[in-house]
């Protein structure tokens, strides 16, 4: 399971493109992709070097603020397991 | 009935192939279709196909590795930033040729396997290319290119999933497509000998669900079920011209592979329209979109919505007629046709495989 000792970085497979269609990030992967949060896309170009968990938390708290660090804790966790379910991420130690 | 946003081009660079699969899913009149869009007409369609919103590119075919100019397709592709998926027998591949592809943005590989031994490959495909994909499954692993094994599932191999799967697995895949062979094409002129009976399927499925709980985050395991068994039509294409475009070898523009098999169609071609106008004008691509064209009882089916009223190649293909409801629902008044097929599932089949080839008399 990952948590915020885990070291994470995106599989190669997948690859981070904005769509400027519709004006928003996607992460594409062999035959699927997945539409991103500005956020999440925020996390996943994070994802682009091995980190751990707690490292890629500090930076999106820099850019949102100390007040919401619980409430990005919680997602940044469930998009991880959610990318890591789908095999998206690499080189997941706990 | 306004066109939704496609995301995926199906481009079907040649119907050539080394290999005569008995189920494989080009149309049986081959010789029909031997015009091939040149280069230039594909950097074209790429271009379309991108201010159309599209964001994934099959290459396939036919065997897409017949193409000289796959190099110069794909970085088309990738110069607009579409993920680009190979999908490919694995012959004829040279490592070199797929170092090129992936420096020129080739995104993942996705190879078929017919069999996981060499006798058991030239039964299907006619001729044995077994080592020779293995190979190219080996250098795409190892040129760190993301590798999908494909086995078309039918009565001869559905026992042996737990092998393909631990092939897959010694393969390096990143996952594994089972996927039970859908009657169209070829496969269709050979149902006989390959639909399968229930009970096989039903250990099949077990095996496979089994391995994907094990390999979850490391190996995607893919089961999909035959239509036929499902009671319920698969969601063909995800509804016609609603997420795909199928770009055949001669520059037809299609809402799935098999739809030029459909009588009293006009087709847009390449030739003569942009993707997009074909996309959202074309009456062929309008006729099928919805919900406004679907008889009962797909028209008050609460299930509507999820599988579109099943595939229309094989309600033609069964039926008679395109515009009827799927014979793989249960609740289609023509089902009979395909339970009469499980009943002769359950007897061993004695006719010989008929293999996909050029010259076909019918």
């Amino acid at each position: 399971m990952i948590d915020a000792a885990s070291v994470v970085r995106l599989a190669p497979k997948a690859r981070l493109r904005f769509d400027r269609h519709r004006q928003q990030h996607m992460l594409l992967y062999p035959e699927r992709g997945l539409v991103l949060s500005a956020t999440a896309a925020d996390v996943v170009a994070l994802l682009a070097e091995a980190r751990t968990v707690g490292a890629i938390v500090d930076r999106v708290v820099e850019k949102y603020g100390e007040a919401s660090r619980t409430a990005i804790t919680r997602d940044v966790l469930e998009l991880l397991r959610d990318l890591a379910d789908r095999g998206l991420l690499a080189e997941v130690t706990a | 009935m306004t066109a939704e946003r496609p995301y995926t081009l199906v481009a079907e660079l040649t119907y050539r192939c080394p290999l005569q699969c008995v189920y494989c899913s080009n149309p049986l009149e081959l010789e029909r279709h031997r015009e091939e869009l040149d280069t230039g007409a594909w950097l074209r369609v790429v271009d379309e196909a991108e201010a159309l919103g599209i964001v994934q590119m099959n290459l396939t075919g036919g065997e897409p590795l017949l193409r000289d100019d796959l190099v110069t397709i794909v970085a088309a592709a990738r110069r607009r930033e579409i993920y680009t998926n190979l999908i490919t027998s694995g012959v004829p591949l040279t490592r070199e040729r797929l170092a090129d592809l992936k420096a020129a943005g080739l995104d993942a590989v996705q190879i078929s396997l017919q069999d996981t031994t060499r006798a058991g490959s030239e039964a299907i495909a006619g001729v044995d290319r077994f080592d020779a994909k293995m190979a190219s499954a080996e250098w795409t692993t190892s040129l760190g290119l993301p590798l999908t094994i494909n086995v078309v599932l039918h009565r001869d191999n559905l026992d042996r999933v737990g092998e393909y799967i631990a092939l897959a697995e010694r393969l390096r895949a990143h996952r594994v497509e089972l996927a039970n062979t859908q009657y169209l094409g070829w496969a269709l002129a050979n149902r006989a000998k390959l639909l399968p009976t229930r009970s096989q399927l039903e250990r099949a499925r077990i095996v496979a669900d089994e391995a994907r709980l094990r390999l979850r985050g490391a190996m995607e395991v893919l089961f999909v079920l035959p239509d036929y068994y499902a009671d319920r039509p698969r969601a063909c294409m995800d509804g016609w011209g609603r997420r795909f475009i199928v770009v055949a070898p001669d520059g037809l523009f299609l809402p799935c592979h098999a739809a030029h098999t459909l009588p009293g169609f006009e087709f847009p071609r390449a030739s003569e329209t942009s993707l997009e106008d074909a996309w959202h004008e074309a009456e062929a691509f309008q006729r099928f979109r919805g919900e406004a064209w679907m008889p009962e009882p797909c028209k008050s089916c609460d299930k509507r919505h999820t599988d579109f009223g099943g595939c229309r190649c094989q309600a033609f293909h069964l039926t008679g007629d395109a515009q009827n409801t799927d014979p793989a629902c249960g609740l289609a008044p023509q089902h009979h046709v395909v339970e009469l097929a499980r009943r002769e599932a359950d007897v061993v089949p004695t006719s010989a495989y008929r293999y996909r080839s050029l010259r076909v008399v019918r």
